[in-house]
């Protein structure tokens, strides 16, 4: 008979790890490479590659607008995206606490391959490891892309540059924080993969700086990192940035700032003033870049500093988000 | 307010060229704001904003920190809190630190997350750390309800909450030198304007009550430049203050708390400054009353001079040096609504 929760028998290595993988894992994400079920994939490829990896270990596994799959899957790719890479293989390992309900692990199998189909991507080899705990998932994705031959990060800001947003701030973290304390807001996570704005922007004639996604820490921190390496100032409009009303005012009620907020389907792009309306209409018109934006400015200034406009017309610097932000967003 | 009535604020403002005016600010929120929206740039050299004891954590004294870390220490016990009191120090070292090394703290965000976890584990004793003013006390007298009704015998309270009139009353006997004050929105909300009325009338200062967002801050601080020497309350927040505040707030306190003298950090003791249970709901408390003591983490640290606006953060030999973000001396460097984190952010 099929279990319903994860045991340690699903980690034994054994016929029940087998039977989870064949059963769950190679189901959802089948394709030819993964199929091979051998000890590595061996996957075509050639010129720079770009990789990367992350770890998921948010609470709870699903909130409105996604889920710790779907969330893997972005995270990663994102990653590869913003240096300009076209994302192409992950691996995932699975770290499950015993527990855990089947019927969910389902679910968010599904979600990864969903997901991984949405960016163009394939998962070509995965792990699953079970652990004593209280139906907890943890899941880790590496992901390899393959880099276009172009500079792009932030010791290429120039001075004159303007910072786009690709969308609204704040809206991950404001869902995962409106689960935890049980605030019925109806705001959805942002989590998405950008590949289509970002590869509209590649194939276009739009110089592209450097792109950062907006993850823990929020746009603050990001910005507050670049203008470091740069060795630039980063000038902000507080009144041009993205933040809808509901994310405004669940912030006004917890004292939270969108600007150190943290998203997960969000970028900032510093492009040179002349490419910049046709940045914003291609990131506009592709997926998940409606509320696309100019939200400021890059000088000579003084190296490192970050200074918003604020809406009364005052001005303040802003640096990285210090102590405990939210932990386990993502 | 339109565009023009704001705009005529900020000109008077930049443009003030009377008498020095030093205006405190008694509400960490408040100086929180002030720092975000960028208001010290906007006024007149004349006109100075000076923040005062309005952070909960920061006031707390050590002794509270140092019984935190023993109490996490014990068998069977967790200490429930909110995020930034975690990293304040105390005489030897913060609860974060207790708890990296075996003690058991956990933090919340809402306190109610308490009766959940003290459910889970008859067995443990969960202490919640109750800081906070006027503006938290109604939610523990809530959470208290909760606890009595649902007959939860392992949840304990350690008190260092505080009350903002005595506290004024005290900076004012003092001689602080300040021509008027932005009263604290969230506690007027709770107590009412009218709470502010005596301290007015007996030191002939304008206290403007003031909400949160820039225009909030320039219309109050507007008010009270333009009131200086008299001893008034102006409610530049009526869309959510009222003269007497929220009665059922107030009554709900009362049902569990009532005044004390009470420690606050840097400051000492002030009469009448503290709420703490009543004696029928003693059984509750872990000993809060007993803390009398504030022994600083670093001897050189002067957050009692800035908590009560004798000296701005800068003037601190520790700030910036050994006193940072990521390795506090004093409490005000911790807490997001901390005076010298506030200023530290700012240079």
């Amino acid at each position: 008979m099929e279990q319903t929760v994860i045991t340690t028998e699903h980690g034994s290595g054994g016929a029940a790890t087998a039977a989870l993988i064949d059963g769950i894992f190679a189901k959802a994400f089948d394709n030819p490479v993964l199929a091979q079920m051998e000890d590595s994939a061996v996957v075509p490829g050639a010129g720079e590659i770009a990789v990367t990896t992350d770890s998921f270990v948010v609470d709870p596994l699903f909130f409105n607008g996604g889920d710790i799959g779907r969330l893997s899957v972005c995270g990663t790719v994102n990653d590869l995206l913003m240096r300009g890479a076209e994302p192409k293989y992950l691996t995932c390992g699975f770290i499950l606490e015993t527990g855990l309900l089947v019927e969910e692990l389902k679910r968010i199998a599904a979600s990864m391959a969903a997901t991984a189909k949405e960016a163009g991507v394939t998962i070509v080899a995965g792990d699953t490891k079970v652990v004593e705990g209280g139906g907890g998932l943890y899941i880790n994705t590496a992901g390899i892309g393959f880099a276009q031959g172009r500079e792009i990060g932030a010791r290429q800001i120039q001075p004159g540059d303007v910072i786009i947003l690709s969308g609204n701030l704040g809206e991950h973290h404001a869902a995962i924080l409106s689960e935890r304390l049980s605030i019925d807001t109806d705001i959805a996570s942002d989590c998405a993969p950008l590949v289509e704005m970002v590869r509209a922007l590649m194939t276009s004639d739009v110089t592209v700086h450097a792109m950062r996604d907006i993850t823990r820490g929020g746009l603050a921190t990001i910005l507050k990192e670049m203008a470091e390496t740069s060795g630039l100032t980063f000038e902000l409009k507080e009144s041009c940035l993205p933040v809808t009303p509901k994310v405004r005012d669940f912030c006004g009620l917890l004292g939270l700032d969108p600007l150190y907020m943290g998203n997960e389907g969000k970028m900032a792009v510093m492009v040179p003033e002349s490419d910049a309306d046709e940045a914003i209409r291609l990131i506009r018109a592709s997926a998940y870049g409606a509320h696309a934006a100019v939200v400021g400015r890059v000088s000579a200034g003084e190296p490192g500093q970050v200074v918003v406009e604020t809406a009364v017309g005052g001005r303040r610097n802003i640096d990285v988000l210090r102590g405990e932000g939210l932990p386990r967003i993502c | 307010m339109s565009d023009e009535a704001l705009a005529a604020v900020k000109a008077r403002l930049k443009a003030y060229d009377g008498p020095r005016m030093r205006i405190m600010e008694v509400c960490g929120s408040h100086t929180a704001a002030i720092v975000k929206n960028g208001i010290p740039g906007l006024l007149s050299k004349q006109i100075e904003l000076v923040a005062g004891p309005g952070c909960p954590v920061c006031v707390t004294p050590t002794d509270y920190i140092d019984r935190l870390i023993a109490l996490s220490q014990e068998e069977n016990t967790c200490v429930v809190t909110f995020g930034d009191l975690l990293r304040v120090p105390g005489s030897a070292g913060t609860l974060m630190q207790a708890k990296n090394a075996g003690g058991r703290a956990e933090m919340v965000y809402s306190p109610f997350d308490i009766l959940a976890m003290a459910q889970a584990e008859p067995a443990t004793t969960f202490i919640f750390a109750a800081v906070g003013f006027e503006t938290t006390a109604p939610v523990y007298a809530l959470l208290l309800d909760q606890i009595v009704e649902a007959h939860i015998e392992n949840i304990r309270f350690l008190t260092a909450l505080k009350t903002m009139p005595p506290v004024i009353d005290a900076l004012c006997a003092g001689g602080a030198d300040v021509q008027g004050l932005i009263a604290p929105g969230h506690v007027a909300v709770v107590i009412g304007s009218d709470a502010f009325k005596p301290l007015a009338e007996a030191y002939q200062l304008p206290f403007g009550v003031a909400g949160f967002s820039g225009m909030h801050l320039l219309y109050a601080i507007d008010g009270i430049v333009r009131a200086r020497g008299r001893g008034t309350v102006m409610n530049f927040y009526p869309e959510a203050v009222t003269p007497t505040g929220n009665v059922k707030a107030q009554d709900l306190v009362a049902k569990y708390f009532e005044p004390g003298d009470a420690l606050w950090r840097g400051i000492g003791v002030i009469p009448g400054s503290g709420l703490f249970l009543k004696p029928a709901v003693q059984c509750f408390d872990m000993g809060s009353q007993a803390l009398q003591h504030d022994h600083p983490m670093n001897a050189a640290c002067r957050c009692g001079e800035v908590l009560r606006g004798a000296i701005a953060p800068q003037d601190c030999p520790l700030f910036k040096t050994a006193c940072t973000p990521l390795h506090p001396q004093g409490a005000c460097m911790v807490s997001a609504e901390g005076n010298c984190l506030s200023v530290y952010n700012q240079n």
